[in-house]
């Protein structure tokens, strides 16, 4: 009886929620692109990913409202949804009104393939943004993403930077598997094993500020000793300094530690402001002004250098990060 | 006459210890402390410093044990009520405490979501948090009590539901105190070196010790999860003592919860607390309460939960993976299953048996 019910439990366990990550990944191959277009009002038919799924998504949700307007020349329609079905129900309403152009950011990557062929069939233009989709790439005009890898190259660049002493480094790592981990991890062991830097700790901490603030908390009860703490989202950074202010450990500019993050939440670039934090990688949410730029292309009937675009993303240095900074490129309050 | 006596009474000694239930938790801790006597010393190394307030404070391994073990002793009180009376588990606490920290911040901020200033005093925050928590805690206790659903099936709609509610309460947005004072209850208090969540899980204990000892709470609770039927007959209302149950674990939810949130002074709906009622009911489990419901030993629940972070915490030490920290709590788990099985027992008090003619021989030898 009692095992029985622990056997229920821990299948109860197996549902909890998987924990959110930021964006989406890399794929596609480049090849041609397509052309043409009406005049007047372009239609336009977005769907996206549900708002509240997390900061990074508001921020992304905002962008696009925000350039698709009337305005700008476009007769927009938004859709939003974190089921895949959903979405797909969605895709083939836009196609039935005939829309010019079916923007996608999917919440599964299969199961695409037969709508997306309607849509080409119609001669709907589908450009993909923040996530790919298993599909030929002949189904869309372009799919516009992050480099995962290349945030994590661009952070551990600006370590190497810092030319320290030594490097000791406690490595806070994402939920294991997802693309931001595996990009942002993998920068980072390349170049410490390349350089001879020491990996005091390396242990994933699974987006959690709890379970960060442990990890730091038993580095810091073995007295080992550390001086960069890369963390690779910024709630698990605000767990570690919350055990470092514990123990009395300056950390920031100047400091004892280099705190670094990812993300760039409002509130985290305002640590890096007040020196609190050394460094904040950044995962574009501002597609539109791409996707704007591949719609006026098609429009004039150019065609695209290349089918996958990434966006540049930045990383924010503590020395130089101002205001303008904070506000621009801040995601969500705070 | 009295030579001969003196080793029977002792026997008997030895045996009613072992047959009581505080030497489940006690046997785990000691063999964890034992193993990282053995290990490493230093682990159970305690020194005075000074946080980054300027505040001293102690630390060390052992310190972090009862720092970070005070939320799950808390839940585990809780926990352990509702295990006795209802004869299964709420699945909800983690998604329930999402719910009363959103409600806590929700308050705190106003609709600012990161104001220079508290805009309600902190009791306040806390108070309504605890409230709401109730009634989150009556709604789970209800479906239990006056449906009859089975309580991990009742309480897999809040585990379910809780964390969207917890998002929705602050419209997904992650407030941040930025008021010092509302640190203390997860940190430290000034002046004072002792964790402050540990305090709080010491009132906690008493408060609940004092309930347990001058009412008849606990004999009711134990009553109902015995058997319902007699309890009616004796003139109990087994429903309204579940519900209760489930109302006085939502208290201990909020207490948890607020602690939690004061840890970091924010939330994360979808990350915070994540996993604890798997943890809150393995400590149950570990004070070797039967999870059918019946008896119960709350003191035997407290140490377990302590001993649950006492393994974390080890495992942190040696640098185990902590995405298979679970993997180390099943083994647990099994263990303690194992070992609670009749067929197990029956084979153990044999052993035990044949055991102790041979030491009485020896002894009279």
């Amino acid at each position: 009886m009692k095992a029985r019910r622990i056997l229920a439990a821990a299948a109860a366990a197996a549902l909890c929620f998987t924990a959110l990550t930021a964006c989406g990944q890399t794929g596609g191959t480049p090849s041609s692109g397509g052309n043409g277009g009406k005049k007047g009002l372009i239609k336009v038919g977005i769907i996206n990913n549900d708002p509240n799924e997390s900061g990074y998504r508001t921020a992304n949700v905002n962008d696009l409202q925000n350039t698709f307007t009337e305005a700008n020349g476009f007769d927009a329609q938004f859709k939003y949804s974190l089921k895949n079905d959903e979405q797909i129900d969605f895709a083939q309403k836009f196609i039935q009104d005939d829309v010019d152009y079916l923007l996608l950011s999917a919440a599964d990557m299969a199961g695409w393939d037969g709508v997306l062929q309607d849509a080409k069939k119609q001669g709907v233009k589908v450009i993909l943004f923040d996530r790919t989709i298993d599909a030929s790439p002949d189904l869309y005009e372009a799919s516009i993403v992050s480099d995962m890898p290349k945030e994590g190259e661009t952070a551990v660049e600006w370590l190497k930077g810092q030319n320290l002493d030594k490097y000791e480094i406690i490595h806070l790592q994402g939920v294991m598997g997802s693309a931001a981990q595996e990009g942002r991890s993998g920068a980072l062991n390349n170049v410490a094993s390349e350089l001879g830097w020491t990996i005091v700790t390396q242990q994933t901490a699974e987006w959690s500020a709890e379970k960060a603030q442990q990890i730091v908390q038993s580095v810091i009860d073995s007295n080992k000793s550390f001086n960069v703490i890369y963390a690779e989202n910024d709630d698990m950074a605000k767990g570690a300094v919350a055990a470092l202010d514990k123990a009395n450990i300056s950390h920031g500019v100047g400091k004892d530690v280099i705190i670094m993050g990812f993300d760039c939440n409002k509130w985290a670039l305002k640590e890096l402001l007040n020196q609190n934090w050394n460094y904040d990688g950044q995962c574009n949410p501002f597609q539109s002004s791409y996707i704007k730029d591949v719609i006026t292309k098609l429009e004039n009937g150019e065609t695209l250098a290349q089918k996958t675009i990434i966006m540049d993303e930045k990383g924010f240095d503590a020395a130089t990060i101002t205001q303008a900074d904070v506000d621009q490129y801040g995601i969500g309050q705070g | 006459m009295t030579i001969k006596a003196a080793p029977a009474k002792s026997s008997s000694f030895l045996s009613g210890l072992l047959r009581h239930q505080m030497i489940i938790p006690i046997a785990a801790l000691l063999i964890l402390a034992l193993f990282n006597l053995i290990a490493d010393p230093s682990f159970f190394r305690i020194t005075l410093g000074y946080n980054s307030a300027g505040n001293p404070v102690l630390s060390g391994y052992p310190i972090t044990i009862i720092d970070y073990g005070s939320e799950l002793a808390i839940l585990a009180i809780g926990m352990t009520l509702v295990t006795a009376a209802s004869g299964g588990q709420d699945i909800s606490v983690g998604a329930a405490l999402a719910i009363s920290g959103s409600v806590m911040l929700r308050i705190l901020c106003g609709t600012n979501t990161s104001p220079a200033e508290l805009q309600a005093p902190v009791i306040v925050a806390f108070l309504i948090a605890c409230v709401v928590s109730m009634i989150f805690g009556a709604f789970n206790g209800s479906l239990v009590a006056f449906f009859r659903i089975q309580p991990m099936v009742a309480t897999l709609i809040l585990f379910t539901a809780g964390r969207s509610i917890a998002a929705w309460i602050n419209n997904n947005e992650l407030p941040i105190v930025n008021d010092v004072s509302f640190t203390y209850y997860g940190g430290y208090l000034p002046g004072i070196p002792v964790p402050t969540p540990f305090f709080i899980a010491i009132i906690c204990f008493i408060v609940t010790w004092a309930l347990l000892k001058f009412t008849n709470l606990g004999l009711y609770v134990q009553s109902v999860g015995i058997n319902e039927k007699t309890s009616r007959l004796n003139g109990l209302n087994p429903e309204l003592i579940k519900l209760l149950t489930y109302v006085l674990l939502g208290l201990c939810v909020a207490v948890a919860g607020f602690i939690k949130v004061s840890r970091l002074s924010t939330i994360n709906y979808s990350v915070i607390a994540k996993d604890i009622e798997m943890d809150a009911i393995l400590a149950v489990a570990l004070g070797g309460n039967a999870l059918s419901g019946g008896k119960f030993n709350m003191s035997a629940s407290v140490l377990g939960a302590y001993v649950i972070q006492f393994l974390t915490t080890t495992l942190y030490k040696f640098n185990v993976q902590s995405d298979a920290l679970s993997a180390y709590k099943a083994v647990v788990v099994i263990l303690l299953v194992v070992l609670s099985a009749p067929v197990v027992r029956e084979k153990l008090s044999a052993l035990l048996k044949k055991l102790r003619p041979a030491k009485q021989a020896q002894q009279s030898v």
